[in-house]
C-alpha cells in the first residue's frame, strides 16, 4: 500500500456486537476508547451495528459517544455467522475506508476479524489491552500479553489499512453518557447476504445464567487450588452472599472440574476490574494475574508465603483459608447486624 | 476415503515459562516445546474420526526444524503422513504470512476437512485458522467443542460464552478446535517405532510452495512488532502472618478504612 492510499483512509470504526438484539458491554467500551482515538486524529468515530431490526439499539451506541452510526440491517444477520457477517463488514469498509477498525475480543470478534483482515489484506493484533496513538506517525500503537501474560508487546500496521484491533473485553472504560445525543444513522444497503450463508444453524442451546457475569461483579471471592476440594467453594459462596459479590475462580479449579468456565479469570479466562477481589488460595500464577491485577483492592489469603499472589495483593494474610473464611464471613454477618 | 489436515504448532509450554527475577526478561531455557493443546485436541478429533469412519489423517506444521519432534509425536498418536512447513524465507511471519503460507501448503494437498486449533498458548491470537479458511476460500468454524461427520457435512457444537450453537457445515471446511473436547491419546509404543522408523515426516521449503514473495514471512506480514516488555509490578502491599482471630480483625479493619463495610 502506498503513503498517498493509506492517506485515503479516515475515522475509527467500532463493530459492534449484538446477540438477541441485546448490544454487548465491550462495544460500548470500544465506543469510548474509540472516541479518544478519534480526537487524537481529529477524526471522528463511527459505530457498524450488523443485525436483523436493530434500529432500536442507535440510540445507547450514540449516548456512548458515536458520532455516525451505520447499519446493515438484514434477516441474514439476526444471529451471528461467520460469512455473512464477514462480507457485510468488509463491504462497509470498502466503501468508507476508515483508518481504524475495533472489534471486542469475543467469542465472535475474535472468528469474524480475522477473516475480514484475510480478505481485506490487512493487519489484525488480538486481545488488545491498550491502544494509543502514536503522536508522530500518527499509527495505532496495540499492545497485547503475549506468551500466556508472561510479556507485553506493542504491535503495528504501518503500511496497511485499515489498522485492526480485538480488544479484550472489561479493559476500557465506558465513558459517561451523553443524553439526547443525536447522530446520523446511515442504513447500509448490501443486496445478497443470504447467498452468503455457508453454515446452517441446526440448534441454538442458552446456558442457564445463575450467577452474576463476573466481569460485572463489583466484589469478587475467588477461589483457586488451595481452597481442597469443591465443597469448600461454599466459604466463598457464604462470604459472597453477605458482601454482595459473586464467586470466581483460578484455572486449575475449571480444569479440575470444580466450577464452570463463565467463573474463571485469567489469560484463558474473563478479565476482571472489580472494587474488591479476594483471592482465597490462588497461587498467583502470571496467566491469573493478568485478569485481575486492574481491581481496585486486593486481597489474598495463601497458606505459601511465597505465592506471588502477594506481589498483587495490597493485603495479604499467610494463613489457612478453610480457617479464615468461615470467621471472617461470620464476622461480617454480625457488622452488618448491627 | 476422507481426508483431514490437521495443523499443528510446537510451543514453549508457557505454564512453565519463569521471569527472571532481575532483568525482567523470560527465561526460555529448560522450557519444555509440547504439542500446542488446542491442536492436540483437534489432532485427536481427527483420530477419533479416523477410527470411526476410516481417514487419511496428515499433519502439517509450519516452523522451525526442530518441529520435526512435534510431528513425530502426531504420528505416533496415529496421524498418517507428516508434513513440515520450513525455510528461512518464512520466518518472521505474523499471522497473516503463516495463514497464507499454510494455504499454500494446504492447495497442494486433497482435503475435506482441515482442523486447526483454536489459539496457540504462546501468541493467543486464534487468528490463523479462520485466515487459513479465508485464503482458501473455505467456511469456517471456530470454538469446536464436539465434531461429527454426517454424510458429507460436519456437525459442530460451537461455543459462545453463554450458549452454544450447533452447526452444519458442508465439507470441505474448516474448524478451530477447542481444547475441551477430549483428551488426546498417548502415544503408543509401536505408535512410537513406527514415527521414527517406518514414516517419514515430509519437508516442503520455499521451492515447493506457489505463494508471491509479498505473502509470506516478515515481508509479507502487515503487523510488526514494535515492542516487547514486562509488565511494570504494581507496587507491593502489606502481607502479615497473624493467627486466625488476628487475620480476621485485619481483614475487617482494612475494608472499613477503604469504606466497603
Amino acid at each position: 500500500m502506498t503513503k498517498l492510499s493509506i492517506h485515503e483512509y479516515k475515522g475509527v470504526f467500532v463493530f459492534v456486537q449484538q446477540i438477541d438484539n441485546k448490544v454487548t458491554s465491550v462495544s460500548y467500551e470500544l465506543i469510548s476508547k474509540g472516541k479518544e482515538l478519534a480526537k487524537e486524529l481529529e477524526t471522528s468515530v463511527t459505530a457498524v451495528l450488523l443485525g436483523f431490526k436493530v434500529d432500536g439499539l442507535c440510540q445507547n451506541l450514540a449516548k456512548y459517544g458515536a458520532d455516525k452510526i451505520i447499519v446493515v440491517d438484514d434477516a441474514s444477520l439476526e444471529t451471528y455467522m461467520t460469512e455473512p457477517y464477514t462480507h457485510a463488514i468488509s463491504e462497509v469498509i470498502k466503501a468508507h475506508k476508515p483508518e481504524i477498525v475495533l472489534f471486542g475480543a469475543t467469542a465472535i470478534g475474535r472468528d469474524l476479524a480475522p477473516r475480514v483482515s484475510a480478505r481485506l489484506h490487512t493487519g489484525l493484533t488480538a486481545d488488545c489491552t491498550k491502544l494509543e496513538i502514536d503522536p508522530e506517525t500518527k499509527n495505532l500503537m496495540m499492545t497485547r500479553p503475549a506468551f500466556g501474560g508472561n510479556i507485553m508487546a506493542t504491535i503495528l500496521c504501518p503500511e496497511h489499512r485499515p489498522q485492526m484491533a480485538t480488544v479484550r473485553p472489561g479493559v476500557m472504560q465506558k465513558s459517561e453518557l451523553i443524553e439526547d445525543a443525536k447522530v446520523p444513522v446511515e442504513q447500509f444497503k448490501l443486496d445478497d447476504i443470504a447467498a452468503h450463508k455457508n453454515v446452517e444453524i441446526m440448534e441454538i442451546i442458552k446456558k442457564t445464567a445463575g450467577k452474576m457475569d463476573i466481569m460485572d461483579a463489583k466484589i469478587l471471592i475467588s477461589g483457586g487450588r488451595g481452597m481442597g476440594c469443591p465443597e469448600n467453594f461454599k466459604l466463598l459462596e457464604d462470604l459472597a452472599h453477605e458482601l454482595g459479590g459473586t464467586i470466581s475462580s483460578s484455572r486449575a479449579c475449571v480444569d479440575a472440574g470444580w466450577v464452570e468456565k463463565d467463573r474463571q479469570v485469567g489469560q484463558t479466562g474473563k478479565t476482571v476490574r472489580p472494587n474488591l477481589y479476594i483471592a482465597c488460595g490462588i497461587s498467583g500464577a502470571i496467566q491469573h494475574v493478568a485478569g485481575m491485577e486492574e481491581s481496585e483492592i486486593i486481597i489474598a489469603i495463601n497458606k505459601d508465603p511465597g505465592a506471588p499472589i502477594f506481589e498483587v495483593a495490597d493485603y495479604g494474610i499467610v494463613g489457612d483459608v478453610t480457617k479464615i473464611l468461615p470467621l471472617f464471613t461470620e464476622q461480617i454477618k454480625k457488622l452488618i447486624a448491627q | 476415503m476422507m481426508n483431514i489436515i490437521v495443523c499443528i504448532k510446537q510451543v514453549p509450554d508457557t505454564n512453565e515459562v519463569k521471569l527472571d527475577p532481575v532483568t525482567g526478561t523470560l527465561i526460555r531455557e529448560g522450557v519444555p516445546s509440547i504439542i500446542n493443546p488446542d491442536d492436540k485436541a483437534g489432532l485427536e478429533a481427527a483420530l477419533h474420526i479416523k477410527d470411526e469412519y476410516g481417514a487419511k489423517v496428515t499433519v502439517i506444521s509450519m516452523g522451525p526444524q526442530q518441529a520435526d519432534l512435534a510431528l513425530r509425536e502426531a504420528l505416533a498418536m496415529g496421524a498418517d503422513e507428516a508434513i513440515l512447513v520450513t525455510d528461512r524465507a518464512f520466518g518472521g511471519a505474523d499471522t497473516w504470512a503463516t495463514s497464507s503460507t499454510l494455504a499454500a501448503a494446504i492447495k497442494k494437498m486433497d482435503y475435506d476437512l482441515i482442523i486447526t486449533g483454536r489459539q496457540a498458548i504462546d501468541g493467543d491470537t486464534a487468528q490463523v485458522g479462520p485466515q487459513i479458511a479465508e485464503h482458501l476460500g473455505l467456511a469456517n468454524i471456530s470454538y469446536a467443542e464436539d465434531i461429527k461427520i454426517e454424510g458429507d457435512s460436519v456437525l459442530v457444537r460451537r461455543q459462545y460464552e453463554d450458549r452454544y450453537h450447533m452447526l452444519k457445515a458442508k465439507m470441505p471446511c474448516l474448524i478451530t478446535a477447542l481444547s475441551e473436547m477430549n483428551k488426546p491419546r498417548y502415544m503408543t509404543p509401536g505408535g512410537i517405532f513406527d514415527a521414527y522408523r517406518n514414516k517419514e515426516v515430509t519437508i516442503w521449503t520455499r521451492t515447493d510452495l506457489e505463494v508471491a514473495d509479498g505473502n509470506i514471512g516478515l515481508k509479507g506480514s502487515p503487523t510488526r512488532v514494535y515492542k516487547s516488555f514486562t509488565k511494570a509490578v504494581k507496587g507491593k502491599g502489606t502481607v502479615v502472618a497473624l493467627d486466625t482471630q488476628e487475620s480476621v480483625d485485619f481483614l475487617i479493619e482494612k475494608l472499613q478504612e477503604k469504606f466497603i463495610l
